[in-house]
């Protein structure tokens, strides 16, 4: 038994945060459009990380949702505009979960070097329907409409749940198809809203019902991964300013009130990590306990995350509240992970009917 | 990462799971129910308690398994059963002997200190000396064979039915503050010892003020060597400090909680279908759960030799806060009857959740306050400017 990371899990996390320290730096993040970075996609792409979860059989990495929690993490801290968590970790596990081998072959390789984007649709399984949302499916046909769509920018298909969990795939050309980008406060994601008039889709239908909990499941833990590498590099970025910035002749980090500010947010966040490590091995190993610990992991993540975005910008003072610095990033990206598939409140509700404490 | 349990550790714990089942009866249980000591040397026997200590010094001597050990917690947490003996003796003096003592003291104090034969008490703290405790004034001067101890210390836990104390006292009072310490132990009933107990809030004498007038302390029994006190010290803290972060604790806790929610009602409700307590209730599970699996990870880099780093500092801060809020918790949850104590009538669980709210408060404060804890964080976890130098006042 082990609780920790073999040699290669830390290898690759370092490879991938060296790679996205490179191409990815602030002066990058800022000239994003829509979420979106060919180029930084392109670097993670080469080291394998857009086919993390897809089988070597297809062309991918083959690794596990471990895996595809590191390299979260990784592009969480460098606030990386890439699509991933629809594309490279949803999708490939809704064709995994319910697609027929045909679909597999047709979808998987291309997903899994990046070449091809999937969004994924659904938000309103995950965090309940607003603004009267909702897909229904009638004979190979989709109406409806479908809100924050994650990864939609620049997305060649659509994964998307209808009313009754059912799992389609829709190509982002397809007729009847109306696409509108939805902003969000964070630049580096790009989210959207899918109108359906009778569009054509191909089912996914071996046992979608079952895939569309993984997906979420698994979205959550990638959601909190994310958070948890930007709250580090908050908190990084704190202390070194801390270290340097001086007021009343003295570094601000040698004040009590600062260094223990900077005290509360390391001790809240890396127990987080562990946390995170076990709901995402939980998922590949324990499926029983998959659900309540993708919900924990989420839901705590969230909040410690937002204590650390907001302390973190704290200990910066005004220079933490300008464009300039580019804190604000980090801060909004933290921001998003914690409504996206269901903010703390309504994921502990399923923590809680996942453990039959009380009914749906 | 590998969490599987092969073969051999399913047969473990099926052999954990019918000691259990066995001797369910057998164990202590608030009024009812065995005596902690007999349960204690059951437990050692099988080697549930005093696990990877040696055999030569009344341990178990297995060794360590994280994985055995983690099931041990599970089964026995699964039960309802308590774990063996704690406190200071168990907790900190015996690993401190294990790792700094005397062959003659290890076999002399270990074994029937694990067996609960000896309770220990801890001398550090002073008036003067609380969190700078390096400031400690109780002076031993050397006397022919012994030492002759003056002084005072207070807020010691179980003095008043302590067999011995593990001491700091000033033995060079011209060294440095921090060289001149050295750290005795000694029975409690050595001449000139006078315990006085203090009540603290939760209305129990949970420590004491303990004052020496002329003891004599044999040299011996010095633990690693004159002036070595500080050192021997900080290698005690780092037990307590785990011991006080413990999240088994936490666990056993969050999950008499549940049980209470899904019992206790409120206009016919239970306490689990009010949604307002539930989502405290999760929130409450998702720490319990991160300190949990924290705790893993840190037992894992300690058996591999990796140095966790600022991970292992924040145990202390967190696990006692924990502790606390789950208390606080259980006690909302309660509601009016949360303020019951003291053998009122429609009292729950004998009134332990307002005593583990106010003592738990106390372990708060206790073994580092969470303001040195977070110094301690700070300075040593994230290189932060240590303290400026001490004004004069
Ligand atoms: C339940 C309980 C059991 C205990 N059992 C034992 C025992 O068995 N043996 C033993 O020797 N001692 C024991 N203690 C004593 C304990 O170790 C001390 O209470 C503790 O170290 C704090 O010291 P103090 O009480 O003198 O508080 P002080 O040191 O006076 O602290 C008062 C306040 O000032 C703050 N403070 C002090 N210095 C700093 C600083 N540098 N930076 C920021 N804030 C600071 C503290 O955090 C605290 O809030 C026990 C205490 C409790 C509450």
């Amino acid at each position: 038994m082990e609780f920790g990371l073999t040699s290669d899990q830390k290898m690759m996390q370092e490879s991938l945060g060296r790679t996205l320290e490179r191409v990815c730096p602030l002066e990058r993040v800022r000239k994003a459009a829509d979420g979106a970075a060919p180029d930084v996609l392109k670097a993670i792409a080469e080291l394998g990380v857009t086919g993390i979860l897809v089988p070597e059989e297809f062309g991918g990495l083959g690794l596990r949702l471990l895996d595809a929690a590191l390299a979260a993490e990784m592009l969480g801290r460098h606030v990386a505009p890439v699509p991933f968590i629809a594309s490279s970790v949803m999708a490939p596990l809704a064709l995994l979960g319910a697609g027929s081998q045909a679909q597999k072959e047709r979808y998987l390789p291309n997903l899994a070097t990046g070449e091809l984007i999937a969004g994924v649709a659904l938000s309103e399984h995950a965090a309940g329907a607003r603004a009267k949302a909702g897909v229904a499916a009638k004979n190979g046909k989709l109406s409806g409409k479908a809100l924050f769509v994650l990864d939609f920018a620049g997305a060649d298909i659509f994964v998307v749940a209808d009313a009754f969990g059912g799992l389609h795939i829709v190509d982002a050309e397809a007729k009847g198809l109306e696409r509108t980008a939805l902003p969000t406060i964070d630049a580096t994601r790009a989210i959207g809203e899918l109108n359906f008039d009778a569009v054509d889709a191909e089912p996914l239908s071996e046992n979608p019902q079952a895939a569309l909990d993984r997906m979420v499941d698994a979205g959550r833990v990638m959601l909190a991964a994310d958070t948890l590498g930007a709250g580090g590099r908050m908190i990084e970025k704190a202390v070194d300013y801390a270290k340097e910035r001086k007021q009343f002749g003295r570094v601000i980090g040698s004040f009590q009130a600062v260094k223990h500010l900077c005290a509360e947010m390391i001790a809240e966040l890396e127990p987080c990590r562990a946390l995170i490590w076990y709901a995402a091995y939980a998922f590949d190993e324990f499926p029983d306990q998959a659900r309540r610990m993708a919900a924990h992991a989420k839901a705590h993540t969230s909040e410690v995350g937002t204590f650390v975005a907001r302390t973190a910008t704290e200990v910066h003072g005004g220079m933490g509240f300008t464009d300039l610095l580019g804190l604000h990033y980090w801060f909004k990206r933290i921001g998003f992970d914690r409504q996206a598939l269901g903010g703390p409140e309504k994921v502990r509700h399923d923590a809680a009917v996942a453990q039959g404490w009380v009914g749906n | 990462m590998d969490l599987s349990y092969g073969p051999e550790y399913q047969a473990f714990r099926d052999e954990v799971r019918a000691f259990t089942a066995k001797y369910a009866d057998r164990a202590p249980r608030g009024a009812l129910g065995g005596d902690m000591r007999d349960w204690q040397l059951l437990l050692i026997e099988h080697g549930y308690a005093a696990r990877t200590i040696p055999k030569a010094y009344g341990g178990f001597g297995a060794a360590p398994d994280v994985l055995k050990s983690r099931i041990i917690a599970e089964e026995f947490l699964a039960a309802g059963l308590p774990m063996g003996m704690s406190g200071q003796g168990i907790s900190m003096l015996v690993p401190t002997l294990l790792e700094v003592g005397s062959e003659e003291q290890k076999r002399r104090y270990i074994a029937p200190t694990l067996r609960g034969e000896i309770i220990w008490c801890q001398g550090y703290s002073e008036p003067g000396a609380g969190s700078d405790l390096a400031a400690l004034t109780t002076r031993a001067i050397e006397d022919g064979d012994d030492f002759v101890i003056n002084g005072q210390k207070i807020w010691t836990s179980t003095a008043a039915q302590a067999d011995m104390m593990f001491c700091l006292v000033r033995t060079e009072p011209d060294a440095p503050k921090h060289e001149g310490i050295s750290y005795l132990i000694f029975p409690m009933t050595t001449p000139g010892i006078e315990v006085r107990p203090l009540v603290t809030m939760t209305g129990r004498a949970e420590f004491n003020e303990v004052f020496f007038t002329d003891v004599r302390v044999p040299k011996t029994d010095v633990v690693a060597g004159r002036g070595q006190g500080w050192m021997v010290a900080n290698a005690t803290l780092k037990h307590e400090r785990g011991m006080l972060g413990d999240p088994n604790q936490a666990g056993t806790r969050l999950k008499a909680i549940v049980e209470l929610m899904q019992t206790e009602d409120v206009d016919g409700r239970r306490l689990m279908d009010n949604p307002a307590l539930r989502d405290r209730l999760l929130k409450l599970q998702a720490r319990v759960h991160a300190m949990e699996f924290h705790g893993l990870r840190l037992l894992t880099a300690g058996l591999k030799g990796e140095d966790p780093g600022v991970a292992r500092l924040i145990v202390k801060l967190m696990g006692c806060e924990l502790n606390h809020q789950l208390a606080a918790f259980a006690i909302d949850a309660l509601g009016e009857l949360g303020m019951l104590y003291n053998n009122s009538p429609h009292i729950r669980n004998g009134g332990n959740w307002q005593w583990s709210y106010m003592f738990d408060l106390g372990l708060i404060i206790g073994g580092g306050t969470a303001q040195i804890q977070k110094n301690i964080i700070s300075e040593r976890g994230l290189g932060m400017p240590r303290e400026p130098k001490p004004a004069k006042v």
